[in-house]
């Protein structure tokens, strides 16, 4: 016991709580600030636990996506040439336009730091044509931030992707400008003639009559150039490498889960797969569905949509699988080629649902370890 | 085996490498009479007395509660309201000390804990004053009294430290390590089990090396290293990565046969019976950006929080945050003027740049609350459902079983005050379901 015999008389502590132990005089001027300055009481800020906090933020995660859209982008441009510069250069102003008269107008706080609406401007003008005159492209951004966003609350309130309702509202308001695919012609194209997609391609030869080998035969779009993005289609579609690298980016970051990605992909490719087996005259082959239309962009861009997809794996697996059945009966059974915009959408509607339903377990929920350990 | 959920903050265990250092005696003492969960104890001193180092201030207020003892000798100056570090003001016994520092003549070694009676063990422990040292400072004689029907069969000595910048617990690991495993087997004959764990995160293995060689033949512990994972030291996670067991949600670790200690308790524990010391002193990591000499301090409970900042050379011009704790769990401090008490692990000091602001911004749905949560829970939704006093709702989803780790609020990136919505909502929906129950009866 050695401890309990240290007795200190004048103790440091006590002394610089007095103030500083040599009596001196009144000081001229104030007393040089060392360790015996007089006690100050700091202005304490108190708040609830935790007091740190991981290293990131929304405007971070906004900022990594637009990363993440920049080779999808780039494609874009190389292939349909300063038309589509036209468009991105409209769709992420206008969409910050509205985005600040909007939160102006109703007196709420600015919004434009958290890079939300410039991702939505970048979504917005993938998911157009190329050619997509001015005026088209503006009113898909008051759709997109206004009826899609900014009248729910904001971001985080919005049960829909904006990108996809301005898409929607401009695809039946303005089915044909919706529905004009210039063709690629190169950097500097700035106009051009028009081409088909792909999958515009067998629906327009099988409404004549034509098999769907036949009309592949005919569209020349082999998997290569699928992948590499040279066909017609929205201008930040085609290009389903690009749209993989942007995404692989995201996964990697943690931005998105590869429950939704995965899910959707792979049900489109099995279920047309299975269409196509039994009965390849009728239904293309699961590659040409795979890498055609709007999946990719769809699957890793839109309906990675934090704010409206659950927020469970479970619950964004679901989702997924989801989205990717409503996109193949659209696609082989409905009145569009392509049917990513509405699947995502319908399934937007449904996140509330999943949500209800797929609430994960509670540390402890299962009973059976503990009847194990009673046993024991 | 390895936890769901769980984050992995910043350690900034800068002060791993510091032995403890003995905090010189003080002139004055603020001993407040609530230091642990529970009903507070009666005083039995008054103003004027003089009290003997060890000396009990207060007799406990009911069997959830225990005494608080005099941390020196000297005189009585006060029984009084005085800031208290948990909030608000609370009654507390001030001493001002005399510098003999004389032990009071009860306190009396109690004997060798292998010979002695469990029952007389853990009375012991009570009139010592021992409190969880962890930071929940749940009454430790309580927690050895589990009820018949949950027979414990397992003991298990909680060495994670999981909060960033706490070393205490390691530093008094390496230290006392032969005391550590004393206090383990006097746990476990006080239970009656013949089984231990002990488990300590894999970043400080050489605390557990230390323990391991410590150990007393007659024991049966298994050491094991655990994964680096905050909240690796909570109860119901640690278990289950030691056994394998999962509490049951709404359960305490009793229902799968398990009991807890944390190492300062252990420790204390030791020293009350082979010593007879009360619990009048701790160690305390001082550390962060803001504090001029972060140092691991053997203090005195009851030493004012102004002298322990002094003593580590005080704070910066640029303090903006003084928590005790870990940043996880620690409460922030509103004055200078409380005291240390049983129950404070840590001083964790921030300048200004360091600190977080929680704010109101809206969910964005990421998910990563989700993913973060150890106990399984939607705290995206809990938190969405306090905002809109949606208290009944919180029902359904389980918000009696946050552990308020603050793992959720950790990582949000809408920076949301996640644990401070659930608190808010767990005491409302608290008061509810005791008005429903208050209806029926
Ligand atoms: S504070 Fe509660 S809700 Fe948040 S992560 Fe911890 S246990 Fe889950
Ligand atoms: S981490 Fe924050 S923003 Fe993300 S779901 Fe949880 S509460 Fe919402």
């Amino acid at each position: 016991m050695s401890m309990e015999q240290d007795k200190t008389g004048a103790s440091p502590p006590e002394v610089a709580a007095a103030g500083g132990d040599p009596p001196a005089p009144p000081p001229a001027k104030p007393a040089p600030p060392d360790k015996a300055e007089p006690p100050r009481a700091p202005r304490l800020v108190v708040s609830t636990s935790p007091h740190v906090h991981r290293d990131q933020d929304v405007p971070r995660i906004m900022r990594s996506v637009v990363w993440a859209l920049v080779p999808g982008i780039l494609v874009g441009l190389w292939f349909f040439g300063l038309a589509a510069l036209q468009v991105y250069a409209i769709a992420v102003a206008g969409c910050l336009l509205f985005e600040w008269a909007f939160r102006r107008m109703l007196g709420r706080p600015g919004t434009l730091g958290d890079w939300s609406a410039v991702v939505t401007g970048l979504l917005l003008a993938m998911n157009l044509p190329a050619g997509s005159p001015w005026w088209l492209v503006v009113v898909g951004c008051l759709a997109a931030i206004v009826l899609g966003k900014q009248i729910y609350g904001g971001l985080g309130y919005n049960p829909f992707n904006p990108a996809l309702v301005a898409r929607v509202v401009l695809l039946v308001s303005f089915p044909v400008q919706m529905t004009t695919w210039p063709a690629q012609g190169g950097p500097l194209t700035v106009d051009a003639t028009t081409a088909a997609t792909p999958l515009g391609a067998i629906r327009e030869a099988l409404s004549v009559g034509q098999t769907v080998p036949q009309a592949m035969a005919g569209a020349d779009f082999p998997v290569w150039k699928l992948l590499v993005g040279m066909r017609g289609g929205c201008l930040g579609e085609v290009s389903v490498i690009a749209l993989l690298l942007g995404g692989l980016f995201l996964l990697r970051k943690g931005h998105i889960k590869w429950q939704v990605p995965v899910g959707f992909i792979a049900t489109v490719f099995l279920f047309t797969g299975a269409a196509w087996l039994g009965d390849p005259e009728r239904y293309a082959n699961p590659l040409y569905h795979t890498f055609s239309g709007g999946l990719f962009l769809g699957a890793f861009f839109m309906a990675t949509d934090m704010v409206t997809s659950p927020v469970t794996r479970r619950g964004m697996f679901i989702f997924a699988v989801g989205c990717g059945l409503i996109t193949v009966i659209i696609r082989l059974w409905g009145g569009y080629p392509e049917g990513v915009s509405f699947a995502i959408l319908l399934m937007n509607a449904a996140t509330p649902l999943i949500d209800r339903y797929t609430k994960p377990q509670v540390f402890g929920a299962k009973r059976k370890l503990y009847e194990e350990a009673k046993a024991a | 085996m390895k936890f769901k959920g769980g984050i992995h903050p910043q350690y900034n265990k800068g002060t791993a490498a510091l032995p403890v250092e003995e905090m010189p005696l003080g002139a004055r003492y603020v001993v407040p009479l609530a230091q642990h969960l529970g009903a507070p104890g009666k005083p039995v001193v008054a103003k004027g007395d003089r009290v003997g180092r060890g000396q009990p201030l207060s007799e406990p207020g009911g069997f959830v509660s225990v005494a608080v003892h005099a941390p020196t000798s000297g005189k009585v100056t006060a029984v009084k309201e005085l800031p208290h570090p948990l909030g608000l003001e609370m009654t507390a016994v001030e001493i001002e000390a005399d510098g003999e520092d004389a032990w009071w003549e009860g306190v009396q070694p109690r004997g060798a804990w292998r010979e002695m009676d469990p029952a007389a063990l853990r009375d012991a422990l009570r009139d010592a004053g021992l409190v969880g040292m962890g930071g929940a400072t749940f009454p430790t004689h309580v927690k050895l009294s589990p009820p018949k029907d949950k027979p414990i069969g397992t003991f298990i000595l909680n060495g994670a430290e999981c909060e960033p910048y706490l070393t205490s617990d390691h530093r008094v690991m390496l230290e006392q390590p032969r005391e550590v495993m004393e206090g383990v087997g006097l746990f476990m004959k006080v239970l009656g089990v013949t089984k231990a764990y002990v488990g300590v995160e894999a970043n400080k293995a050489d605390a557990l090396d230390a323990l391991k060689a410590a150990c007393p033949p007659d024991l049966d512990v298994a050491f094991a290293l655990l994964e680096v994972k905050y909240p690796q030291g909570s109860e119901k996670q640690l278990i289950y990565a030691l056994t394998g067991r999962t509490v049951p949600a709404g359960g305490l670790p009793m229902d799968v046969g398990c009991l807890v200690q944390n190492v300062g308790t252990a420790v204390a524990a030791y020293e009350a019976i082979a010593k007879g010391w009360p619990l009048i002193q701790r160690v305390t990591t001082v550390t962060g950006a803001a504090i001029r000499q972060p140092k691991n301090l053997r203090l005195r409970v009851g030493t004012p929080l102004g002298d322990v900042l002094a003593f580590c050379g005080g704070l910066t011009e640029d303090v903006a945050k003084v928590v005790y704790g870990g940043p996880m769990m620690g409460i922030a401090q509103f004055s200078l003027d409380v005291p240390i008490i049983k129950g404070t692990s840590g001083v964790l000091c921030l300048p200004d740049a360091e600190v977080v602001q929680y704010l109101a911004d809206a969910c964005i749905r990421c998910g990563a609350c989700v993913d973060a949560c150890p106990m399984g829970l939607l705290p995206s939704t809990l938190g969405v459902l306090c905002e809109r006093d949606r208290w009944e709702d919180l029902e359904d989803f389980n918000v009696a079983d946050c552990i308020e780790c603050g793992s959720c609020a950790f990582c949000c990136p809408a920076y949301r005050p996640l644990v401070q919505l659930i608190k808010r909502g767990k005491a409302e929906l608290r008061r509810i379901q005791k008005m429903r129950q208050q209806g029926a009866a």
